[in-house]
Parts: C-alpha cells; structure tokens; sequence
C-alpha cells in the first residue's frame, strides 16, 4: 500500500458525508442493498403478477432513484405491494425492506386524489375498526346486510370491494363486553391469584399481561380472545385489556401513515404506562403484534414506542418463553369438538417473526389432536388487500398452493393466527378455522 | 433495531440438550446429526436460510490448497491438505460418513455412487468439479461426449448461452455445444423473479405465445424445437420448477425428443431452494425445533456457556441448551465480522487470528493468496474453538462450517464438503456430550 492511500489517523472515520435528516434516513438501508434479490424469490405477487416489479424496486432501486431526480414520483406498482413483509426475513443484508415500502406507499397515498373512490375505498377498508365498531351496535342486522346480494353488488361496482366473499359475522356480544360482564381487571386478578395458589406460585408474583386484542378478537372471533384470558389466567398471569385502536395494519397496507399514526398514539401511550408498571403486551393476532414490535419503531417516532416493541408478544410464544408450556401439553389430552386433524397455515407476519413453526412444533406431542403445516406459501388475502376487486385474483392465485396443501393434508378444519389468514382458508376451502389458543383453551383450561 | 437490550433478561430460558446457531449447510447438517443421535434439538438462524444462494451443486474438494487440480478423487487428496485444514480435524471417515448422511436424505442428488469428482458446466461457461448435484443436471455433465443445445432466455442475462457454449468450447469439452437465446413464452417481465418462471411451469399455467393461447410448458418446449438441430441433450437455465422439476424436464423432454438438464445458476438460485426444502423437511422428520429470522445476540457464561440471548426487537429471549454448535457462517454470512482494527467472531467473542495491521490482511494481486481467505475459529480435535494459546475457550462450544479458519473454499471449491463434514461431526459429538 502507498503511503497515499493509507488513511490519515487524524480523520474522523466514517466521515459524515450527508446532512442529518430529521425523518428515518433510509440511505443506510438502501446502501447495503447488494442486488442478491432474494426478496424477490421471497415475494408471493411477484411469483404470480407479470406487472409486479418486485421488493428490491419498490425498496431500495426506487428509494436511490428518487434521490437523483426530483422529477420521479413514487411508481403506483407500490400499490400492489401486499405487505406481508417477508421480504424482511429474507434479505441477508438486513436491508428494511418494508418500512422502506410503507414509506413509499405512505407517500404515494399522499399525492392520490383525494377524490377518488380508490383513495376512499381504501380508506374505508383501512378503517376496519369505524365499520366493526358501528356493526357491533346491531350486529344481526350487519350481518344480514353486509352479505346482502344486491347490497355486494353495488358495494363492487361503487367502490370496488369484491362481492366473491363474504363479510365476516359480528359478534352478538364484543370481547370487550363478555371481559366487563366478567368482572374485568378485577376478577381477572383474583382468578390469577387463585390458579397461582393452586399451581404453588407465589401469590404475589409478578405475572401481568395487557391484552391487545385487536379490532377482530373484539368485534368478530371473539372466542380468541376469550381462550387467550382463560388460558393466562390459568398460568396464574393478571390479565387487563387497556384502552386501544386499530394496531394500524390496514393502515399501512394502504399507505394511510396518518390514520396509523393516529391509532398507534393511542397504543403506545396505554401500553407504554402499562409496561411501566411491570406489564407486557400480549397479542393473539401476529399482525397486531408484528405492528406494535416491528412497524410502530420503524415508522414513528412516540414516546415510549421502542419499550413497548420490545414488551411486547404474541400470546403462544410469551408463554412458550415464560411456562413450561410442552410439560403442561405433555399431560394434556384433548377431546370433544377440537379432537381434530388441523391443517395449519403459518401467516406471513408470524414468519416475520420467527414463529411460523411454533403452533407446529408445540402440538407435535398433543394427544388427541394432529397439525400438519401446509407448507410456506402464502395465503394471498393479506388483509384488505384480497378483498379489492381488482386484487382479488391475484390473491385467489397466491392462495392456490395453500388451498390445494389444505386439501391433501388430513382432516377439514383449519388453524392459523392471523384472522384475515383464515378469512382466506375458510373462503378457499369451506373450513372452520381455529387459533392455536382456542386448542391451548381446550387442552389445559377446558 | 437497536441491539442494545432494552429489558432485564427473561428468567425461564427455552431449553434444549443442543442448541445449533445457523441455518445453513453446516447448521442443518449438525441439527440433523444431532437429532440422529437422540438428542433434543432446537436450531435458531438470524435470517431465512442463506442456502437459496448456492448454486445447489455440492463439493467436497475440487483443487488442493496450492491449486492443483481438478482432482479425480478429493478423499484421497485430504491427507495431504495442510494439518490445520477442517477436513484434517474430522479425518477423512468422518468425510465420508457425513455424505453418506447427506445422501440418505436428498433423494433428488446423484454421484454418491463414487468417490471421484463429476466436471458439471456452470452458467459462467466453466467446469466445476462436484461430488454431489441434483439429478436434474446430470445429463450435463461435462464428460459426457454427447452433443449440447444451451438455451438462454432474452433478458435473463446471468445466463448467455452463445457465450457459456463459447466458453466451454474453448475449456475442451469433448462434445460440440452451441447456445441460442429465445424469447419465454408468456408475456413475462424483464426482470421477472425467478420463481415467477418456476411458479409457472409448476403449475404449467396457460400463456399465449404465437398468437395462441397454451400451456406454457409445450409453448416452450416449441419456442425450442425452432432452434434445435438434433442434439441429443438440451440444457436450460435452473428455473425449470420448484415443486417438481422431474415432472418439467420429463415434459420438455418428451416434446424435444432429446434429455433435458439444467445448469446450475448464481443466487438466487432454485437448485439452492430445493435443497433447502429437503433439508428443513429432514429436520422435521427429526423432530428438530427451528426458528428463523432473529440473532443471537450474546450469552452467559465462562469456560462454559450456560445460555444465549436470541433478539427480537428490543427483547433478549433466553435459550439455554447443554451442548452448543456454532454455524453462524463466514465472511460472507456474518459469522465473521471486522473493522477497522480486528477481526472478530460476534456471538462467542471466540479468537479469530489475523495480522495487526489490516493491510496484511489481503493480497495486492486480485487473484493472490489473501489471508481474508482463510480468517475463521480454529478448534481443538472436537471442534470446539480455541484461543491464541489453543486453550479450548468453552467446553460445550463447537464450530462447524465456514465460520471455521484455515481453508480458503472458495479456491479449493470445499465449500459445501466442509459445512456437511464439520456439520456433522460438531452435531454428533455435542449429541453425544449432552446429558
């Protein structure tokens, strides 16, 4: 090496070369992008959609373009991006490929019209809670009308939401309203401490949990939430359901940074007092939980909001962490209605966060019960976006590999995490699809 | 994410008698061993597995350390590779023992018949010496003195088949070879994925091509029969289906009247995807518990590791296990990591040697002998790392793979022989010690 070319000792090293921005600077990111393209091995759109450019153009090419030419705008293709962030898990060079697609979807949205049916059509599927929260007022007469042929057919023509599926049934009575009929924080912690009596836990151990149900354990499955208390509460742990919105999934999905933000403020702020206080966040839906930990951080900058990522769970893997949660299924044994063949889907956001073997892996000794994995596709729905008449075949197209594992796997019942997931499965299949809790519920509870 | 912690550790670890860190080759290959012995397994892996970037060929020693070679038979070579080579530490039974290991759980592989290496063309136009590859490319074989069609696809450019044909020519092949490029039929992107084309001849979905509407799997096999004069084998791209490329290659096959095969492709790579499948689908078998997608990120313990911390977004989890196999990956994989002052191993801290100043850590002729090469752990006869004095740095630690030191696989085309071989011998030896 020359002499010339040996750095200096009294340079600062790495020179600081750009100005500080005060948004999340995704150069870094961008630049340890290396072109292996693997997330796009990883992406089911663009295993399927001919016009899909693919996670390395919408993340990283499309972030360094826009840096050289004020004249290019975000490319509407990002649209079709249906943010199952798998490209996240995929990329060896830790490039944050979703947060660089929600912030390209983020500012698509904004130069939208805010006059077309598009923007609100999306809008109002992003919204999901406004639209559970006014069904849940008449629940029956929802369901009667939100499946109402010429109601659907109108709804399509309108605003393009597809008439192929059916809206999902509203609960009679809210999660949120059997846990008050119940007793609430109150009742929940007596019961707490009466299981920790009996299993020989401290009484006063420190054993908190807060609740993120979520719109659809609230409004629609409500037995997930419902198995996801009974079973915490019979590890000895005090369940509370604080104040909470929209986790902000659909929200990013559709590039509404501002409707998420809105909600998440509201999240952070209720569970940060909480995590405060000795609790941790517990979700039983693994985009609720995949919000919270992974997007609300990279995406927002609130107070709190990094304590409460890294507090926070879905509610199988906190209690495979804290329990001895095989010993406990080891003495289990499961009959009546949910002695079952289930045929398991591992949602995206579950892979996202190294769970996708978990409900598998758990259930292997189970007696009574058998759960064969349907393998890593995809289930295509990804929330709102199969319900988009115009996206509805390509998710019927990703789909397909899911529906053809499910049908050679033994049994006809389902089981995944993810709501939308088994909205997807029971829609292709004709299943019943169930939550890993509802078969924890069933074996050690019940 | 920060890789600070951000909370107090959590008490109750997720216990195991090994715990395998590393999801590629050598990871798998030491859960699998590990498993076999009747050992309680879990594997964690930072990422998804790395195996979609190999080419799917599989070598156990192409060249010696000095570069001589291609050798006809690598077993009878490793005595003689230097004292502290990896292959050395295991001996060449545990070689063999591990692909035979291999074997039995990849179906889809040929050349366990023998111990000599087979030359398979590669999609850069050179001859490969390999002692395992997918069935799907053994009508390739560079031995073989049938004559080749190459087809490339427009706009694929990783592979140019006038150009491969022209430079497998002039490596003298003993057979004539000739490439042309057609257009895939369908109305596919440019830079179409490649799963898209695997997704679509897996499911040999309709496309219309010529102005007629077909399966894409005829449409393609015709866009070739314009172009092919009779060879008796045609090799295409590795993109011929993920689910089952016998079933694809059997339908060109069939429509062309001539052997299909195809040739091995840089990353990502569908050859590589495969394997990975039945790989994770042994493990299954096994029984081995796997999580992917979050790094370990430090542990407890000294002279001993009690537990390690895996993150995940903030939370440190605990996984304690008795016995512990480091696959964590080389340079490349981040099993080795440097800056400006030292090279280092991040998740034991364990002794990496290398020169003080960083510029004796490379070579100044491109193709030179580099010592960045070769940086990994060393180990002690069970492969368990030691430090600068070879004191063994934990008891329950070994090292498997290309996170190891002192063999330079890219040169020697080692690569995938050590990553089963050490894989192996790690995994069975941590089952073995485990109580």
């Amino acid at each position: 090496m020359s002499d010339a070319s040996q750095p200096d000792a009294d340079d600062e090293f790495p020179i600081d070369v750009f100005d500080d921005d005060p948004d999340f600077d995704l150069r870094p990111g961008s630049d340890s992008c290396y072109k292996c393209s693997t997330c796009d091995t990883n992406c089911p759109v663009a295993e399927v959609d001919d016009d899909f450019p693919g996670p390395k153009f919408q993340g990283p090419e499309q972030w360094r373009l826009k840096q050289r030419d004020d004249e290019h705008t975000v490319d509407a293709s990002v649209m079709d991006c249906s943010n199952c962030m798998r490209c996240d898990e995929a990329c060896p060079a830790d490039v944050p490929l979703s947060q660089m697609h929600n912030a390209a979807r983020g500012e698509y949205v904004d130069g939208m019209s805010k006059l077309s049916v598009t923007y609100w059509r999306n809008r109002l599927l992003a919204n999901y809670r406004t639209s559970a929260f006014l069904a849940s007022k008449a629940p029956r007469l929802a369901n009667a009308a939100m499946n109402f042929g010429p109601a659907r057919w109108l709804l399509e023509k309108t605003m393009g939401i597809t008439s192929e599926r059916e809206f999902p049934a509203f609960a009679t009575e809210t999660f949120r309203e059997w846990w008050t009929r119940r007793g609430g924080a109150d009742g929940s912690r007596r019961r707490a401490q009466e299981r920790r009596a009996a299993r020989g836990d401290p009484r006063d151990a420190d054993k908190k949990v807060a609740y993120f149900h979520g719109c659809y354990a609230n409004y629609n499955t409500t037995a997930v939430g419902k198995a996801m208390v009974r079973v915490f509460e019979q590890f000895g742990y005090e369940v509370v359901v604080p104040e909470q919105k929209c986790s902000g999934t659909p929200m990013f999905a559709n590039g509404m940074l501002e409707d998420a933000r809105r909600h998440a403020e509201v999240n952070v702020s209720s569970m940060a007092d909480l995590v405060d206080q000795g609790y941790d966040a517990i979700a039983s839906c693994t985009s609720c939980s995949m919000a919270l930990r992974q997007e609300y951080p990279e995406l927002f900058d609130i107070e709190g909001v990094d304590e409460v990522a890294a507090h926070t769970f879905e509610a199988v893997e906190y209690l495979r962490v804290h329990e001895d949660l095989r010993g406990a299924l080891a003495d289990a044994e499961i009959d009546g209605a949910l002695a079952e063949e289930f045929a398991y889907h591992a949602p995206c956001h579950a892979r996202n966060q190294g769970l996708e073997r978990q409900a598998v892996e758990l259930f292997r000794e189970l007696d009574g019960v058998g759960v064969t994995d349907v393998g890593d596709s995809c289930s295509g729905i990804s929330g709102t976006y199969g319900w988009k008449a115009e996206k509805y075949d390509t998710s019927m197209a990703i789909g397909d590999e899911m529906f053809d594992h499910m049908e050679a796997a033994e049994g006809q019942t389902g089981m995944t995490e993810c709501p939308t997931c088994a909205m997807q499965m029971e829609h292709g299949t004709g299943y019943e699809v169930r939550h890993p809790l509802e078969l924890l519920d069933a074996a050690l509870v019940a | 994410m920060p890789a600070s912690p951000l909370t107090e550790a959590i008490s109750v670890a997720i216990e195991s008698d090994v715990l395998v860190i590393g999801g590629g080759l050598a990871g798998l290959t030491s859960a699998l061993a590990a498993a076999r012995e009747g050992a309680d397994v879990r594997l964690v892996a930072a990422k998804q597995s790395t195996l979609r970037n190999a080419s799917g060929l599989v070598d156990v020693l192409g060249y010696t350390a000095d570069g001589e070679g291609p050798l006809v038979d690598p077993y009878d070579a490793i005595p003689n590779l230097p004292a502290d080579h990896p292959y050395r530490t295991v001996g060449v039974d545990t070689v063999r023992k591990a692909m035979a290991l291999f074997d039995e759980v990849t179906p889809r592989y040929r050349g366990g018949h023998t111990d000599a290496n087979a030359l398979l063309p590669t999609h850069g136009g050179t001859v490969k010496p390999t002692a395992r590859y997918p069935a799907g490319v053994s009508d390739g074989i560079a031995s073989d003195g049938r004559d080749a069609l190459l087809v490339g696809i427009e706009s694929m450019t990783d592979f140019d088949a006038p150009h491969v044909a022209a430079h497998l020519t002039a490596a003298g092949v003993p057979f004539d070879v000739r490439g042309v490029t057609i257009q895939f039929p369908g109305d596919l992107r440019a830079d179409a994925a490649i799963t898209r084309y695997a997704k679509l001849l897996d499911t040999n979905g309709t496309v219309t091509a010529d102005g007629r509407e077909c399966p894409v799997r005829a449409a393609l096999a015709d866009r070739v029969a314009a172009e092919h004069d009779g060879e008796p084998r045609i090799g295409f791209p590795a993109i011929l289906g993920d689910d089952d490329p016998a079933e694809i290659r059997a339908a060109l096959a069939e429509r062309l009247d001539a052997a299909v095969f195809e040739v091995p492709m840089g990353p990502p790579s569908l050859p590589g995807l495969r394997l990975e499948d039945s790989l994770f689908a042994a493990l299954d078998e096994a029984g081995v518990s796997i999580a992917t997608g979050n790094p370990v990120v430090g542990y407890d313990g000294d002279g001993r590791v009690e537990q390690v911390y895996v993150e995940k977004n903030g939370a440190r989890i605990p996984n304690s296990a008795d016995q512990y196999v480091l696959a964590t990956g080389g340079l490349v994989g981040k099993g080795i990591d440097s800056d400006r002052e030292r090279v280092y191993e991040p998740v034991f801290d364990c002794h990496v040697a290398h020169a003080d100043d960083r510029y004796d850590w490379f070579d100044r002729e491109p193709f030179g002998n580099h010592d960045f090469a070769r940086f990994g752990v060393h180990t002690d006869g069970d492969l368990r790392p030691v430090d600068g004095d070879d004191s063994v740095e934990f008891d329950n630690v070994r090292a498997a793979g290309s996170v190891l030191g002192g063999y330079d696989f890219a040169a020697e085309k080692s690569g995938s022989g050590v990553s089963i071989a050490t894989g192996y011998a790690a995994g069975r030896s941590a089952a073995r010690r485990a109580r």
